[in-house]
């Protein structure tokens, strides 16, 4: 079926080959390693690095990785292998897209520099990770749990050593679950509408300003 | 019996004879009347989370219409609301929403746990998922599947609705919430253990533990 697919430009080898080369020449021993994977191109790089190397992904001419498609987390079987932290980027006008994987060492904590100041969106995508496996994302404004609720105290369910049913008895999670008290972690300002303010219709800023809250007029 | 015109008649007899042709009172029992009016009313409150929802949504549909039954108006309010039909999956985060709404719907109120994953955990039998959500809030008619039918989903309703007419205003407990103890168990974990089997996909994981 592969014939069928139309041959993006960005998947011949020459392409490739430019993309990891450029990495190298610019980064040198920022980039481990890199392999093609079901056409996908895979290239491991250095946590050090890892910012300044998909500031570059994104912002140099040619390359134009604007699009964080998403941020996960893998931890394999094998305890010797390290954690890895993949990034998928995508470039929408050129529609060539990327995985870069961060290995995070044993002995290292198990910390990354955030990309929330390149893509706005990794925001989530790095709580979620966050709250999976426990990486912490260094510079991320608002790193929380955002899956499970703020007080749990069980670990990070994604973790291989985290058991299927959780570390705490069903009585004592029920027990927990029930006096969570969602609405005291939200401020009144999280809840409100007031920073997408200016996006209303004039019509509706002007009742607003005047202190109605109904629709009616 | 002859029929007799008031217009005709006497001034005298005239009341007399209106209630004997028309009755316009009826007697019967204080608790059948009541819970007449309360089994072919109830507002269901969905709490649908998960592929059950579908199912009930179906069931609310036309085809099979529980407004054939009552059920004519779902009420989105709790505080309007009579039985609390949860559809689907209880996850921990959701334990104490639906905690709330259950406390904020007033008496008299039943549930329906709807499907395997509410009424057991199903097949999430994993760290986030509430494993029956009669830990959580009491149930009156559990509905098994996976998803139930639509027809399921009314045989269970049918079931509520006979428990209602054998309620009783005499019995003072009828309404008693018995409420989660200190170990987060209605019952004491020996008593747990004592009435139940292990569960889920565990040999060794009992209902207390």
């Amino acid at each position: 079926m592969t014939h069928l697919i139309p041959r993006e430009p960005e998947r011949s080898e020459g392409a490739r080959g430019t993309l990891v080369s450029a990495l190298r020449s610019e980064f040198g021993n920022g980039i481990e390693r890199h392999l093609v994977s079901c056409g996908q191109t895979i290239v491991y790089v250095n946590r050090e690095r890892s910012h300044d190397i998909l500031a570059w992904l994104k912002d140099t001419a040619g390359q134009e990785f604007n699009y964080l498609t998403d941020i996960t987390a893998v931890e394999y079987r094998d305890p010797e292998r390290p954690l890895e932290v993949v990034y998928q980027l995508r470039s929408l006008g050129r529609k060539a897209d990327l995985r870069v994987k961060v290995p995070l060492h044993q002995q290292n904590p198990l910390e990354v520099r955030s990309v929330y100041d390149l893509w706005r969106g990794a925001d989530w995508l790095e709580r979620e990770v966050y709250d999976m496996f426990g990486v912490v994302f260094v510079g991320h404004p608002d790193l929380r749990r955002i899956l499970m609720w703020e007080t749990y105290a069980e670990g990070y369910p994604l973790r291989k050593d985290f058991p299927l049913r959780g570390h705490f008895s069903r009585a004592e999670q029920t027990r927990q679950a029930l006096a969570a008290n969602p609405e005291a972690h939200y401020s009144l300002e999280e809840l409100s509408i007031a920073e997408a303010y200016g996006e209303l219709p004039q019509e509706m800023r002007d009742r607003l300003a005047r202190g109605e809250r109904g629709f009616l007029r | 019996m002859e029929l007799s015109n008031p217009a005709t008649e006497n001034r005298a007899d005239e009341t007399t004879t209106i209630s004997a042709v028309s009755p316009n009172y009826i007697t019967t029992r204080l608790d059948f009347l009541t819970n007449w009016a309360r089994a072919n009313s109830l507002w269901p409150m969905p709490f649908g989370t998960a592929c059950c929802a579908i199912e009930y949504m179906a069931t609310a549909a036309s085809r099979f219409d529980i407004a054939r039954f009552g059920m004519e108006r779902q009420s989105f309010s709790p505080r309007q609301a009579d039985v609390l039909i949860c559809a689907g999956r209880l996850p921990f985060k959701l334990a104490p929403v639906i905690r709330r709404v259950w406390d904020q719907m007033p008496q008299p109120k039943w549930s329906i746990s709807m499907g395997a994953c509410a009424s057991t955990g199903g097949i999430f039998d994993n760290y986030a998922m509430v494993q029956g959500i009669d830990t959580i809030i009491p149930v009156d008619v559990y509905v098994p599947g996976c998803p139930p039918r639509p027809e399921g989903l009314l045989y269970g309703i049918l079931l509520l609705q006979k428990k209602i007419k054998g309620e009783t205003i005499a019995d003072d407990q009828l309404r008693v919430e018995k409420l989660v103890g200190p170990s987060g168990l209605f019952l004491p974990p020996e008593r747990v253990d004592e009435l139940s089997e292990p569960f889920g996909n565990s040999i060794s994981q009992t209902r207390s533990a």
